[in-house]
Order: structure tokens, then C-alpha cells, then sequence
């Protein structure tokens, strides 16, 4: 593994009433790494990803990331979400904002940014992701390609340690995935800790250092891209997987 | 039939009294309005927060005055009150019946808005950090009164139009200085000019409203 653990999940359990969603589920990230989990809908990987910001809490395990205790009363947790970027399957722009004041809003109200400060960050955030010429843009002006990696300008204007996407590609028209992933490449390459929920094999195998597979709650079984897609040690990865391909 | 129901001379009489009484229905309303508004919105982030606790005695509060007719509220306040030692007043009655009763209308328009924000607007602002107060304030409530704007005008119309029950505690506004125009002329004409001018003030309104409303409907389209 490279560099010491940044996020550590261990034994979450979830319940949403008489529902066990999660069944002591544990996962370290190393520093830099990027881990994708995979698995059937309804398998809980969404559910563990909302554990990582606590946008869901826990029924019981704890979560440290980046050092701080997610679980522990006493964290300040809007503190800790500014190192957490999250990127939604549905994008969840503020429609009556621009792309910029978009980018800006947590800037602003929660780093306590100057609005100048705000805007030359959050213009740097929107040129990362390609989009500098549409900062004037409200959500409703641009592709879904594009609303999504304003999404992701959003959470990396705060630089974030750890960036947690959930399914970012699943609503987009397939001639505009191609944009997004370039742009979750890059932040690969400059070296963010990301974790992923996706479908996306092919840019699993070139990017990731990890896959998950995860069933009912539990992780079934964890490994290389290529150990997981090719050589799968258990009968339901290898059911999930033939079913995923043939798409 | 135009000597009884619209006279020039007494129109020319009346007139300053009832300039007096348009001016503080005005006030009146400029007052109400946003302290129907305030309650309202305090209500509405009450019903936000998903605690039995807060659940039940919010609606029940909501219900008792939605219920309660405010003509009845105004008068328990105005002349029931003193008997427990309370003399609020004229104004102030008018203030506090409108704040508990228009307040519970505003409430539930405000809170029918930000029911219909998404959850992920929510969960997208606190997932940067920023706290439970301010995506209300920044991301919910810009869109909740976006969706919920022909409502909350046509709930506005109803309580500029309802300030007219201040004339029951003898506050001076239009509807007051009318009959009181009226019994000093002994001629209906002054109430008749009140009407055209409660007309006048609201139709613009009325107006916009059809407007919003049309503009919603072929926005579903």
C-alpha cells in the first residue's frame, strides 16, 4: 500500500429500520490510492459511500478520515466535510446560482472567503475542470457532462483530502461520460484519494488501484482491477461481472 | 340612483377621510404582511426538522389558527383580553391576530416550497460543509418561494384584502373611515368609493398573479 491510511472505515453497520443495509462493513484507503466499489443496486455501496461524510450515520463502526473522527460527538462536522469532496449521480447544482456561484457558495459562507478571494478560487476550480469560459452559466445552460464536472469544481475548490463520487457517470448520455472521466483522470493523477461507486470498467482497469465488490451489505471480495475482472475468487463477483460486461 | 350610490359632492367631502384610512390600510398591510411572512417562515423551518417532538404541537398550533376564524381572533383579542388584565390595543391586536392567524397560511405555502426542493440540493450543500442554517437560508429557500410564488401572492391579496377587520377595533384604515364617512353623510357613496379603491389597489395584483399562474402551467406543460 502506498503512504499511511487516510480514510478508515471499520465494522459499519447500517439500518434503516428493520432494513440491515450494511453488515460491519471495513475500508481503508491508503493516501493517493483510489478504490472503486462495485455491486448489484441495493448492495449498499452508495450507502457505505454516504458513511464517509456522514451524509448517512452509521447504526454503529466508526470512520476516521484524515485523522478526524467522523462519529465522535464533539467534531465539528461541517469542519470536516470541507476535506471530503462528494460528486452525486444527479449532479444537485444549485439551479438559481451560476456555475461559479455554485463553486463559491461554501467558499464564501463556510471558508469564510472574501467574495473576491471566492471568485479567483473558484474560477481556478472551474478552469481545472475545463469549464472557465462557462462561469456565468446557470445549470440549466449546460450539458450534463458539464453540469457534473462543475459539480466536481464545486468540491475541489475547497481542496478536499479525500473525494468520494457516487455512480457520477450513471445519468449522463454516453457521448458525454467521456468528459467527466477525463476529468476524475486528472485529479487521479495529482494525486487525490478518491473512492468511487461506478460501473465504469474501463476506467476502473486503467485507473484504479482497487476494486470492491460488494453484495447484500457485506464486501464479498477485494482486489486488482485485473484479479476482480478476470480472475474473481467467488461465484457472485463472477456473476456481476459477466452481467455488467454484457452491457 | 347615481345621487345615492355615487355622489360627486359627498366624494368630494369624504375625500380626505377616506385618503386617511387608504393610507393606513397601506401601512396596515406594509406591517402584516411581513410579520405574516416572519411567522410563516418560522414555521416553515420548524416543520423542517423531523422530530415528533416538534412535529405535533407545530401542526396543531397550525391547525387551531388556520381553523379559527380571524374575525374571532381579533375580537377575543381586542375586547376578551382586558378581562384577564391584557390591553393590547388597537394596532397591536391586529398585529398579533394577523401574525398567529396569516402566519399559519404563509407557514404551510412556505413549507409546501421547501418540501418540494430536492433532497440532494440539501445534501449537496452539507456535503461541502456549509451548515444546516445556511443551505436553508442560500440553497432551499431561494427555490422553495421560487416554486411556491403564485401562493404566497395569492395569500398576500387575501390578508391586504383582510386588513378591513381592522375596522372592528376601530382602527382608521379604509374600510373604517368609510363608514365612518357614511354615517356622517348619511349616503352609501363613500363605502362605494372604499370598493373601487380596494379594487384598484389589488387588481395589479390579481393581474400578476393570473400572469405567474398561467406561467406555471405552461412551465408543466
Amino acid at each position: 500500500m502506498p503512504g499511511k491510511p487516510i480514510v478508515e472505515a471499520r465494522g459499519i453497520h447500517k439500518h434503516f429500520g428493520a432494513l440491515h443495509v450494511l453488515k460491519g462493513v471495513d475500508l481503508v484507503l491508503a493516501e493517493r490510492e483510489l478504490v472503486f466499489v462495485i455491486g448489484p443496486s441495493g448492495s449498499g455501496k452508495s450507502t457505505l459511500l454516504r458513511c464517509l461524510n456522514r451524509l448517512e450515520q452509521p447504526s454503529s463502526g466508526s470512520v476516521v478520515v484524515d485523522g478526524v473522527d467522523l462519529l465522535d460527538p464533539r467534531t465539528d462536522i461541517n469542519h470536516a466535510r470541507q476535506r471530503i469532496g462528494m460528486v452525486f449521480q444527479s449532479f444537485n447544482l444549485y439551479p438559481h446560482m451560476t456555475a461559479l456561484g455554485n463553486v463559491t457558495l461554501a467558499l464564501r459562507k463556510v471558508a469564510g472567503k472574501s467574495r473576491s478571494e471566492a471568485d479567483a478560487l473558484g474560477s481556478a476550480a472551474l478552469a481545472r475542470v475545463g469549464l472557465a469560459d462557462r462561469a456565468g452559466h446557470t445549470p440549466g445552460q449546460l450539458s450534463g457532462g458539464q453540469q457534473q464536472r462543475v459539480a466536481i469544481a464545486r468540491a475541489i475548490a475547497l481542496e478536499p483530502r479525500v473525494m468520494l463520487f457516487d455512480e457520477p457517470t450513471s445519468a449522463l448520455d454516453p457521448e458525454l461520460v467521456g468528459s467527466v472521466l477525463g476529468v476524475m483522470r486528472d485529479l487521479r493523477e495529482s494525486g487525490m484519494t478518491m473512492v468511487v461507486v461506478s460501473h465504469e470498467m474501463g476506467f476502473a482497469r486503467n485507473a484504479a488501484d482497487r476494486v470492491v465488490f460488494m453484495d447484500e451489505g457485506a464486501i464479498i471480495e477485494e482486489g486488482t482491477p485485473a484479479a476482480i475482472f478476470e480472475t474473481p475468487g467467488h461465484e457472485r463477483t463472477r456473476a456481476f461481472i459477466g452481467q455488467i460486461q454484457r452491457h | 340612483m347615481l345621487q345615492t350610490f355615487f355622489n360627486l359632492e359627498i366624494i368630494e367631502a369624504a375625500w380626505p377621510i377616506i385618503l386617511a384610512g387608504l393610507g393606513n390600510t397601506v401601512l396596515l398591510s406594509l406591517v402584516v404582511v411581513p410579520l405574516g411572512l416572519l411567522g410563516g417562515l418560522g414555521l416553515a423551518m420548524l416543520a423542517s426538522v423531523r422530530k415528533p417532538w416538534v412535529r405535533w404541537p407545530l401542526m396543531a398550533w397550525v391547525d387551531f389558527f388556520r381553523a379559527f376564524p380571524p374575525l374571532v381572533l381579533l375580537i377575543f383579542l381586542y375586547a376578551g383580553l382586558p378581562f384577564a388584565g391584557l390591553e393590547l390595543g388597537g394596532f397591536a391586536c391586529v398585529c398579533v391576530a394577523f401574525f398567529l392567524n396569516t402566519g399559519a397560511y404563509y407557514g404551510e405555502i412556505l413549507r409546501a416550497g421547501i418540501d418540494s426542493v430536492p433532497a440532494g440540493q440539501t445534501e449537496a450543500a452539507r456535503s461541502t460543509g456549509v451548515g444546516r442554517l445556511q443551505t436553508m437560508l442560500y440553497v432551499v429557500l431561494p427555490q422553495a418561494v421560487r416554486n411556491v410564488l403564485p401562493d404566497l401572492l395569492s395569500n398576500t391579496l387575501e390578508v391586504v384584502k383582510l386588513t378591513s377587520l381592522g375596522s372592528v377595533v376601530a382602527m382608521p384604515e379604509l374600510l373604517f373611515q368609510a363608514r365612518q364617512a357614511q354615517s356622517l353623510t348619511y349616503n352609501p357613496t363613500p363605502i362605494v368609493l372604499a370598493a373601487v379603491i380596494y379594487f384598484l389597489m389589488l387588481w395589479p395584483l390579481v393581474r400578476l398573479l393570473s400572469r405567474l399562474e398561467n406561467r406555471a402551467l405552461a412551465g408543466r406543460g
